[in-house]
């Protein structure tokens, strides 16, 4: 049922951890549904520099939460918003129809992490 | 890598003595057990060799066994075919909440055609208590229905006691054993149910046909119109080999039970023995020994349970999950639910069943495996000891937020 790039993200997932001092973090997901997805980000000069996750869930959140930390990194904040579900999804060669909410996940906990940066920007000036 | 196949409760390998009972009546004699030719005689008998085999198993008639295409064949046979037959009497049925979606959502759909439902609860072990059963039961009551044991924690439900409680006010009890026959022993007699639902390929037959034990004297109206084959209850030319099929698988069954569920039962308590001491915060779902000899079901805190089913697969083991994300509907499992389990401790939970061909080395294979596969999974987990799950946070969405999408691309 899954693509191979899924199984492959799945087995070796890349930028798994937590970044300690990270700049943005976004938490998204609920444990009811299975689903928890925590992702920190670095920047630098509105570049994503470091991303890490740590994700609660079946095959595809992982895999989806490990596509997108490639995709996001070294990416402006402004390009890395507009990933979308889509283009995770694409990204992995296709989702089973009901995994879909997986991606949905990735692109909104980077969303998410990058709100959160921008909000902690806000408070400092 | 050596595969080991650890999901037998979804289906057994044939055994190579019933495919060789089956291929002749493919090959030589493909008669149709209705026509009056030689062709159709030597059909009619096996036929009738293998009703007496199945008949035996669970010590019925073979006037009592109507062949079927399998469990969930059986299960709406019964269900409907009963209250169809017999709402004149009443509209009221009682099933557990623990019931297998055949047995499930055939009452939801009799529900849409007028008949009320009542869902028995089960304690922490699954167990239905037969007091719950007294107090469901109204004037109204026609048919009570549970499963023999539960196919996803394996509880062994006390059914002789809830039939007896059924059949003291004259009503008819369906039991749901596609799990139990053909590996613990059954008799319907002393048991005392109505009607008893099964499917070869669980008990190492093949595909596509099962039967229905029906108590002599129960009137079913059939679901399939036509011929009026299977004394009218079920229409349609017969499976011959894979009515063969049940009929072998029945006759093994008889010879091997015992032996089979002693050996499972001591790799089984291995098993369980093995994982809850090797893997922290793990816990044993079902009750400990009123189960299946086939089955061990667990769950692991912090992580979910179909990553770790494709890592064990990874592996080289065949498991499943009561896990939302293994579903179509997204839904954790509603058995787990009806243990008491959250729904967030019920995404975590791995099923092992094993069959008679596995081996108390595979056994000790998983138990090293297996931690190794919970802790990488772990690892990758915002939850852990330090920062246990807590459901609805703020952050959080709501329960029912676009799961249900299905967007395709």
């Amino acid at each position: 049922m899954y693509s191979d790039k899924v199984l492959e993200h799945f087995t070796n997932p890349r930028n798994v951890g937590e970044i300690p001092d990270a700049d943005g973090i976004g938490k998204v997901g609920n444990p009811v549904c299975g689903d928890v997805m925590f992702i920190y980000i670095k920047v630098k000069d509105d570049i994503i520099t470091d991303i890490k996750f740590k994700t609660l869930g079946c095959g595809a959140a992982i895999a989806t939460s490990s596509m997108i930390t490639e995709m996001a990194k070294g990416k402006t904040l402004e390009e890395a918003r507009k990933i979308s579900r889509g283009d995770v999804a694409e990204a992995l060669e296709g989702l089973p129809p009901q995994k879909m909410h997986c991606s949905n996940l990735a692109a909104d906990g980077l969303k998410a992490a990058i709100e959160d940066y921008e909000n902690k920007k806000k408070q400092q000036t | 890598m050596k595969r080991v196949y650890f999901d037998n409760s979804a289906t057994s390998r044939t055994d190579q003595a019933v495919i060789d009972a089956m291929l002749p009546f493919m090959k030589e004699h493909y008669g149709n057990p209705s026509s009056l030719h030689g062709f159709g005689r030597e059909a009619k008998k096996a036929m009738d060799a293998s009703r007496a085999s199945v008949a035996k198993l669970i010590n019925a008639d073979p006037m009592e066994i109507v062949f079927t295409s399998g469990g969930t064949e059986s299960d709406n046979l019964a269900l409907k075919g009963f209250v169809f037959a017999n709402k004149n009497k009443g509209k009221h049925i009682i099933i557990s909440s623990i019931e297998h979606h055949a047995v499930l959502h055939t009452c939801e759909y009799l529900q849409k055609n007028g008949f009320e439902i009542t869902y028995l609860p089960v304690d922490s072990d699954g167990i239905v208590h037969p007091e719950t059963l007294e107090k469901a039961i109204r004037p109204d009551t026609i048919l009570v229905s549970i499963m023999h044991a539960n196919n996803e924690i394996g509880t062994i439900e006390p059914i002789g006691e809830l039939a007896k409680i059924a059949s003291s006010r004259s009503i008819a009890f369906h039991t749901d054993a596609v799990q139990t026959v053909g590996h613990v022993s059954i008799d319907v007699k002393s048991e005392g149910v109505s009607m008893l639902s099964m499917s070869a390929h669980k008990f190492y037959g093949p595909k596509g046909v099962g039967a229905l034990y029906v108590r002599k004297g129960i009137r079913l109206e059939p679901l399939l119109h036509g011929g009026g084959h299977e004394r009218g209850m079920r229409s349609s030319t017969e499976n011959v080999p894979g009515i063969v099929g049940i009929g072998k698988a029945s006759e093994i069954a008889m010879d091997e039970m015992k032996t089979e569920a002693e050996k499972l039962t001591r790799l089984r308590n291995m098993m369980i023995d093995g994982v809850l001491k090797k893997i922290p915060r793990s816990n044993l779902n079902g009750h400990r020994t009123k189960r299946l000899p086939n089955n061990a079901n667990f769950r692991f805190d912090f992580i979910e349970g179909e990553g770790l089913v494709l890592r064990m697969d990874m592996r080289g083991f065949a498991l499943s999950t009561g896990s939302a994300c293994s579903t179509k509907s997204l839904e954790p499992s509603h058995v787990l639910i009806a243990l008491g389990l959250k729904p967030e401790q019920a995404h975590g939970s791995l099923r092992i069943s094993m069959g008679k061909d596995n081996l108390e080395e595979e056994v000790n294979q998983f138990i090293d495996a297996l931690p190794e596969e919970v802790a990488k999974l772990r690892e990758m987990s915002p939850y852990n000891e330090a920062n246990p799950m807590v459901a609805n946070e703020p952050w959080c969405s709501s329960e029912d937020h676009d799961h249900h999408e299905t967007e395709v691309r």
